[in-house]
């Protein structure tokens, strides 16, 4: 059961939110300083190519250009890497290896300059093949985007537990189905943007809008050579990340290096266009799936291959595949996955993390599969899903430890939820507009568990007047973490929202801390929150014990005072307490310092698979209501809802705000978003292109959530916002097949693909598909095959 | 690179500009309101979007020389006399910001909105603020704050900075 808290719980409206609104809020590119110069980079219009030579004294005789720098320049670090080392130079040298890739940087005085100083800079390049599909890239013979890896693999997961195949053929009815996603973006509205000062002493400032401040902290230091200790990372407030900005880029590295060239700060702000053609991508994936069941819808087996199309670099996307084959063991109860994975090199723009990082892709198939298998098998999507739904207490197959789970119980809110839409829903008013119905299920991670470090840290100041200072290496990306932090400080120590200060990143006095991914910051850096205000607690209990005459374990901190327990009176303000601890003989400094990350926990193999990933995991189900214009092809989101286990939700409005974005984001990734290339270059890498949602677009969305309490979250929260794109897409893409009796395959389904496949009505052809498929897979028995065919 | 005199958040400013420098840098690099954000700086965010004659124009496709003798309102020119204007304070109280980095521009639209329309429908709210895009939120609160700013406006509330002008 949840517990009453004061500042826990409630819809506190966050502590940025005045001062994003008064438009006073700067991020990385408002700011600049005195003799700053502008920088550019130029990029590579070949997929591949050798770089034979790269000639800058033309632009350096350009009147107000400072510096320019090549790979040459470099020291070659290369960047990336997750379970080996990285493959991503900042700087091409030997090769470029998609459209894109930066082969020099400029510093000028000014914007215009430095563009027309990119022009005179004379690059020969000798063509190279291009490698431009996962499939072509395997094949033998295929050009290597990477000499070292052949085949072009960047990264093998095979994660087996039970025994799929035999498994199959003890089963009542096997289905076998091939999914595709595309590759999207992330879509923040913020461009990258870095600024670096360099001075004498060899000390390097850097402000930039970073998502995890420590890695650019890291690589800066080593692709640089210099100590830590001269590397000092601000970070401005960030318009918004989802994944996008989790790693040090070659703007960054830019920036400094023509910092340390030309002694004057240098600021890069990339184009929007730049962001979208030459930055990162949600992998896309190509995903064969079968699955087989019992009569009455248990999940008996599952077998997948994946192939995710990786682009030019490794990145993190040993990770990114790891999580696409485990998220098949999550959130249904399965004792038999084999889940093969395939990171594939070509020469594209780099895949990387995205809200839900890889596990939307496989979950839109698997969940998909889910709804065909249930309606084959006559039984309603929620019951087949209740059926199977994962318990608390319950460990899959490969160590995922679910300690609390309420997914149950948000399948039956989701049930009633679609009862009384149904209800509402008024029969079809025009013959070509159908409504239909979907529901689909996620379960997520709460910060991943890796090797390395991987501990959050916090430090509270508090200050003389009773107000206190936080600050954390978690960043705010537009999530609400400080606010949340804040929450967690001020509930231990009794004070209010208002009475803490969030501080922002300074790598000088901030711990360590790996920053914002997998859904990490508020379980494990609120964790070591809760710690560094505990710290506190404890350090001003110990002089309010001398001065009440009390123990301090009898102590209270509630409401701005500290007092006996039960005797109210007995107490004083917190700013007294403070005081009394500070000017009091020696006079004590309150610093409170926390650092957590889950314990013991059987670290992860990303090859094969096993181990737990998490602290704990988050739950929900997603129900969805479009209509289809059957003449158009257009689809209409009507309305949207999301029942949600995320632990105690620290801030509601907060959480709804994640749900909402996270769900809208969803809709455009069924229905519009998609990068389009011909030959390597994007083609359309402009907002207007590349269409994402707009106010039109959204919907109503209906949030509640179940009474679920982590024992190991902060005050028994969980993660929220990332988990719940994960059923969006499968979600929608069944509410279509409700309203038109088509299941689409492949996403985005735009208007052209459903107006083709509602025309096709080739049904025949389609089931004859779907048993060609069957058979030249399964070697299991065969009764009880696939004749749900009618897919696009 | 000529003189001219822009008219911003009330007070009057010379500043030496090329003829092909937008609005939107003139205002962040020569004059510091950097609270207009540069999102595409080609008209498809509206991230930049600022009060001209009080219309909510894009401020990266106007050309600084095409904004002289006109009253511009940025979103640090919003808020009078020390007071924030009703739909910032409903942007935050709502829950329609999270980045911030489209909040601005967002603001702004339904700035001009009210001042043609007070009590816009939630479909005349989506429309005006199609050529905004937020990738955070989902617009489910960012519609919520410009109805309450829109209540708000009608009892006394709110400061309105715009008129009505393109209506
Ligand atoms: S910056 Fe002007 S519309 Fe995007
Ligand atoms: S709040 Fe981040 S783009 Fe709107």
């Amino acid at each position: 059961m949840k517990r009453e808290y004061v500042n826990i719980g409630g819809r506190l409206p966050r502590v940025d939110g005045m001062v994003k609104a008064a438009g006073e809020a700067m991020y990385t590119g408002d700011l600049s300083l005195p003799g700053m110069l502008h920088g550019k980079l130029l990029r590579s219009p070949h997929p591949h190519a050798r770089l034979l030579k790269v000639d800058t004294a033309p632009a350096l005789t350009l009147e107000g250009v400072r510096a320019v720098i090549t790979g040459e320049d470099t020291l070659k670090f290369l960047a990336g890497g997750i379970a080996s080392p990285g493959n991503e130079p900042y700087l091409a040298f030997e090769k470029v290896r998609f459209v894109g890739d930066a082969v020099a940087a400029v510093a000028a005085v000014d914007e215009e300059t430095a563009e027309r100083a990119l022009a005179l800079i004379d690059v020969e390049y000798e063509l190279l093949d291009p490698v431009l599909d996962p499939f072509a890239a395997m094949a033998p013979g295929s050009p290597l985007v990477h000499d070292d890896a052949p085949g072009n693999i960047s990264f093998e997961t095979d994660l087996s537990f039970g025994n799929a195949q035999r498994a199959f053929a003890t089963c009542d009815y096997v289905r076998y189905d091939e999914f595709k996603t595309a590759p999207i973006r992330h879509g923040f509205i913020e461009p990258h943007a870095a600024l670096a000062s360099w001075d004498t002493s060899g000390r390097l400032t850097f402000w930039g809008s970073k998502q995890s401040p420590y890695f650019t902290y890291r690589n800066m230091a080593k692709a640089l050579d210099i100590p830590m200790s001269k590397v000092r990372i601000m970070q401005s407030y960030l318009g918004g990340g989802f994944g996008g900005k989790n790693e040090m880029f070659n703007l960054d590295f830019c920036a400094a290096l023509l910092s340390m060239k030309t002694r004057r700060p240098v600021r890069i702000v990339v184009s929007q266009e730049e962001v979208l053609y030459a930055y990162r991508q949600r992998h896309p994936a190509w995903i064969k799936l079968q699955s087989g069941f019992m009569k009455d819808g248990t999940l008996v087996a599952v077998d997948a291959e994946i192939v995710a199309e990786g682009g030019a670099y490794k990145g993190i996307g040993a990770l990114s595949l790891y999580l696409m084959c485990t998220f098949l063991a999550l959130p249904y109860r399965v004792a038999n996955l084999r889940a093969k994975g395939c990171r594939v090199y070509t020469n594209t723009q780099p895949s990387c993390a995205m809200r839900g990082h890889g596990v939307p892709q496989v979950r839109y198939a698997a969940e998909v599969q889910l709804d065909m298998a249930a309606r084959e098998l006559g039984l309603d999507p929620l019951e087949i899903r209740l059926k199977n739904a994962i318990q608390s207490g319950d460990t899959t197959g490969n160590g995922f430890e679910i300690t609390s789970c309420g997914l149950s119980e948000t399948l039956l809110e989701a049930r009633g939820i679609v009862e009384r839409w149904r209800g509402e829903t008024p029969a079809d008013s025009e013959p070509h507009l159908k409504r239909g119905i979907g529901v689909a299920s996620y379960g997520y991670l709460s910060g991943p568990r890796m090797a390395g470090h991987n501990t959050s840290a916090a430090l509270i100041k508090v200050h003389e007047d009773g107000r206190v200072g936080l600050v954390t290496g978690s960043t705010d990306c537009g999530q609400g973490s400080d606010t949340v932090l804040s929450q967690i400080a001020a509930e231990v120590l009794g004070i209010h929202l208002d009475d803490v200060q969030y501080g922002g990143m300074d790598s000088e006095i901030v711990p360590l801390d790996p920053g914002v991914f997998g859904s990490r910051v508020t379980f494990i850096t609120g964790n070591a929150v809760k710690w560094a205000a505990e710290d506190v607690r404890a350090q001003l209990a110990g002089v309010a014990a001398g001065l009440l005459d009390a123990e301090p374990d009898d102590l209270e901190f509630r409401d701005r005072r500290v007092f006996v327990r039960d005797e109210p009176d007995r107490g004083l303000p917190f700013a007294k307490l403070v005081k009394s601890a500070q000017y009091s003989g020696t006079g004590m400094t309150i610093l409170g310092r926390g650092y957590w990350a889950p314990e013991d926990i059987d670290l992860p193999r990303f090859d094969t698979g096993m181990g737990n990933q998490s602290g704990a995991y988050s739950f929900g189900t997603q129900v969805a209501e479009v209509e289809v214009d059957t003449e158009t092809g257009r689809v209409k989101v009507l309305r949207l809802a999301v029942s949600h286990d995320c632990g105690q939700p620290i801030n509601e409005m907060l959480v709804e705000g994640q749900l909402e974005g996270s769900s809208i984001g969803g809709i455009g990734h069924t229905f519009t978003e998609t990068i389009q290339r011909r030959r390597g270059q994007t083609m359309n890498a402009s907002f207007l292109e590349y269409r994402m949602p707009t106010a039109l677009d959204a919907c109503p969305v209906e949030v509640t959530h179940t009474d679920t309490v982590d024992e190991m979250g902060p005050f028994g929260a969980k993660e929220s916002g990332e988990g719940v794109q994960v059923a969006v897409m499968p979600a929608l893409v069944s509410a279509v097949h409700d309203a038109v009796g088509v299941w689409f395959k492949e996403v985005p389904i735009t208007p052209e693909v459903v107006v083709e496949a509602l025309g096709r009505g080739a049904e025949a052809a389609q089931n004859a598909d779907a048993r060609r498929g069957a058979d030249a897979r399964r070697d299991s028995r065969d009764d009880g095959r696939s004749r749900d065919g009618e897919s696009a | 690179m000529v003189e001219i005199t822009l008219d911003v958040n009330h007070s009057s400013y010379k500043v030496g500009v090329e003829d092909h420098w937008t609005l939107l840098d003139v205002l962040r690099d020569s004059l510091g309101f950097t609270g207009a954000k540069k999102g595409c700086d080609h008209g498809e965010c509206g991230a930049c979007t600022v009060l001209i004659d009080g219309t909510a124009m894009q401020s990266c496709l106007v050309l600084a020389v095409q904004a002289q003798g006109k009253a511009i309102v940025t979103i640090e020119g919003l808020a009078r006399d020390g007071r924030m204007d009703a739909l910032q304070t409903a942007f935050h109280e709502v829950g329609a910001i999270q980045c911030g980095f489209c909040t601005p521009g967002m603001i702004i639209t339904a700035r001009a909105l009210l001042g043609r329309n007070s009590d816009p429908t939630e479909d005349e709210i989506k429309e005006a603020m199609s050529g905004n895009l937020c990738r955070c939120t989902g617009y489910v609160k960012i519609v919520e704050a410009v109805q309450r700013g829109a209540a708000a406006g009608k009892t006394g509330a709110g400061t309105t900075g715009a008129t009505n002008a393109d209506s």
